[in-house]
């Protein structure tokens, strides 16, 4: 009998804590939403949804570092119209997870606006919550070709980049290859991934449509290590460049390959060859006559980048990567046209579309129809395993 | 014909990795029937091991190969004393489902330490090519193959000629009577553990600077291939292994260059499912009846 008793008086303590913690969590609710008066008022909560875990997590914590430099460069100036204060959460680089940090940036910390996540598939995921509740978000780095846009084709009212999206880059080495180089015709190895074949395609139509022929397509699978076969099958082929879409792992295996065959073409890629890795693993001498597109690059910088790059070194003690410089300008935007609407929700949303933003990746106005930026592409060079020439390639 | 002789040579350099990885499942089943799951991370492990002893200790291409085939065949003997023997007289599904547990853990062991990210291994050897009529080798490509044929006699050398091979094949023969004729049943086994383990150090290293990178997760896929290629070959049979290894090998070069690089691995396994129907014992496997 006492037995029974104790586990009742068990029964009783719980469900009392229960109440009392459901009663808890019902007061925590109501005094974040009255935090929401005062975010319109001094601070305004800047949400940062990236990767800080996971696969990815290398981009996200690059991109997180890119945007607190940003805002603390805000929050520092004497005229600023308003304190930032960013609101970072983890998506984990996960689709789902990153549904649940938006919900989270919107309901309980009223973000003003989003910046991240960085991989494409986690920031569509946000898109249709921040366009239901009119929370504008602007990913630094989400490439896929459409992101922006709804499956009938129209974008994401609220949903923004501020990055060239794959078909920009394949377009512009088709243009680069064909017109700088002289090349006519290319083979092409393309990953097959939405990157690599998006990469692939965009080339082949614009390479194509200038006169160029593709000579050969080879499709392969991420992380497959030997290309030794791949290659042979092509070398007898008739071409005077080939085209890697890609990343820096497999396209390093690539280009290695093609040097065993003694085949010597200009190399060509995107800015997935965009990394120290890529020059390591094939080696320095062998890093020549390679090409790729990027949105960034130290050579030849301009003085806000020089900025940038000073002020990001000082605080962090390493060297900004691409992802950086473009979280950087995600939140630029978004505290300028904070500043410039004074009010958030649509007014905020229709001064981003409007926006004529010179940032550390170049200067921008927004496609209305795509929702991403018109920004020109660059290619650079690598000659002995160091980048040595950078190009502007227009693509409109 | 170039084309057709070119990828037979870059079928043996990458057979010949499977043929060394295949050798340390054959070896293992042959003597307790165990198909141990995490040889091709004890492989991985091989090929960080390489990328340290080469890029902090700067050993050259003989101590680092020497340096992986110890620190490989010590970790093998190490994973069988300590999950594998409690489990000898456990139903045989169990040390099977060990031995997946023990991949795990050697994988993500190494991703808590060395991250997940590749690391670049430096070139170990020249990489010079030479034209030999229609074909091209690099010199890398005969670096493996001339590694894997000696390893190959060396090893055929111990389990023919010694004391301790021939304890080897009366274990695998019938556990019972080596015990009666005085075997140390349980050091045999660690020791076809230690040899088994040392090879896949030396393929780990020689992968290592063929691709020159190394991540935590590289074993997964060259291990079910091996696999692949020591049940193709007659699981339990050495010259099985390297056969088979070598004619995995072969076939994936030979699909790709007809234009098949994407279904590479599946026509391989459909060859697989083929051999098996016709030889379920794989080609050089015992047709043995179970004894009731």
């Amino acid at each position: 009998m006492k037995f029974g008793f104790w586990k009742k008086a068990g029964c009783a303590f719980l469900a009392a804590s229960m109440l009392a913690a459901c009663s808890g969590s019902s007061a925590a609710d109501n005094s974040g939403s009255s935090d929401a008066g005062a975010a319109t008022g001094d601070t305004v909560n800047i949400g940062l949804n990236f990767e800080l875990s996971g696969n990815v997590s290398d981009y996200g914590t690059k991109e997180l570092k890119g945007a607190q430099l940003a805002i603390e460069q805000w929050n520092a100036k004497e005229d600023k119209p308003f304190e930032a204060k960013g609101v970072e959460v983890d998506d984990k680089g996960e689709p789902a997870e990153s549904i649940s940090a938006i919900t989270k940036l919107i309901e309980q910390d009223k973000v003003a606006g989003v910046v991240g996540p960085a991989t494409s598939a986690s920031s569509i995921a946000t898109y249709q919550i921040a366009t239901d509740k009119q929370v504008p978000v602007i990913s630094p780095s989400a490439t896929q070709n459409g992101a922006e846009l709804k499956s009938d084709g129209t974008p994401y009212d609220y949903a923004w980049r501020v990055c060239f999206e794959d078909n920009t880059q394949g377009k512009a080495m088709a243009l680069f290859a064909y017109n700088t180089l002289g090349l006519k015709s290319v083979v092409i190895f393309n990953e097959v991934s939405d990157y690599g074949q998006g990469l692939a395609g965009a080339f082949k139509e614009e390479f194509e449509s200038l006169g160029g022929t593709i000579v050969n397509q080879t499709p392969y699978d991420a992380q497959t290590q030997n290309f030794a076969s791949q290659v042979t099958a092509i070398k007898d082929l008739d071409f005077d460049g080939i085209y890697i879409a890609g990343y820096y792992n497999e396209s390093a295996q690539i280009v290695k390959a093609v040097h065993a065959e003694g085949i010597e073409v200009p190399i060509l890629g995107a800015d997935g060859f965009d990394s120290s890795d890529f020059v390591s693993q094939i080696g320095n001498d062998y890093a020549n006559n390679v090409y790729f597109t990027t949105a960034y690059t130290l050579l030849d910088p301009s003085d806000s980048l020089k900025a940038f790059v000073d002020a990001y070194k000082e605080k962090f003690g390493e060297d900004p990567s691409m992802f950086s410089a473009l979280a950087y300008d995600a939140t630029n935007l978004l505290l300028d046209s904070l500043a410039a609407s004074g009010e958030t929700g649509a007014k905020l949303n229709e001064a981003i579309k409007t926006a004529d933003f010179a940032g550390v990746t170049g200067s921008f106005t927004f496609d209305e129809e795509t929702h991403t930026p018109n920004k020109a592409v660059l290619v650079v060079e690598l000659k002995d395993g160091a980048q040595a020439n950078v190009t502007e390639v227009e693509t409109e | 014909m170039s084309q057709f002789l070119q990828q037979i040579v870059n079928g043996l350099s990458l057979g010949s990795i499977y043929a060394l990885v295949a050798l340390g499942y054959t070896m293992v089943y042959g003597i307790i029937k165990l198909i141990n799951f995490a040889h091709g991370d004890i492989y991985m492990i091989g090929a960080y091991t390489a990328f340290f002893v080469t890029t902090s200790l700067g050993f050259s291409f003989i101590p680092a190969l020497i340096a992986c085939m110890i620190v490989c065949g010590i970790l093998g003997v190490c994973v069988e004393r300590i999950a594998y023997k409690p489990l000898r007289k456990a139903p045989r599904i169990t040390a099977l489902i060990t031995a997946i547990g023990v991949s795990y853990i050697i994988e993500y062991t190494t991703q808590f330490f060395m991250g997940t990210s590749v690391r670049t291994l430096p070139a170990l050897v020249p990489d010079t090519s030479w034209q030999l009529g229609p074909i091209r080798i690099t010199y890398i490509q005969v670096v493996i193959f001339t590694v894997t044929i000696v390893l190959m006699i060396l090893l055929t050398l111990i389990i023919q000629k010694t004391k301790i091979g021939r304890a080897m094949r009366a274990v695998s023969a019938d556990e019972n009577a080596a015990k009666l004729m005085g075997i140390s049943v349980d050091n045999t086994i660690s020791f076809t553990f230690l040899l088994g383990s040392a090879l896949a150090g030396a393929a780990g290293l020689l992968v290592g600077i063929y691709y020159n990178s190394v991540s935590p997760l590289m074993g997964l896929v060259p291990g079910l291939k091996a696999f692949v290629a020591a049940v193709f070959g007659g699981i339990g049979s050495i010259p099985g292994a390297l056969v088979g290894g070598l004619f995995i090998g072969i076939c994936e070069s030979l699909v790709i260059a007809f234009g098949g690089s994407l279904y590479k691995d599946a026509i391989v396994y459909a060859i697989l499912i083929l051999v098996l129907i016709i030889r379920p014992a794989g080609l050089f496997g015992k047709n043995e009846r179970e004894k009731v």
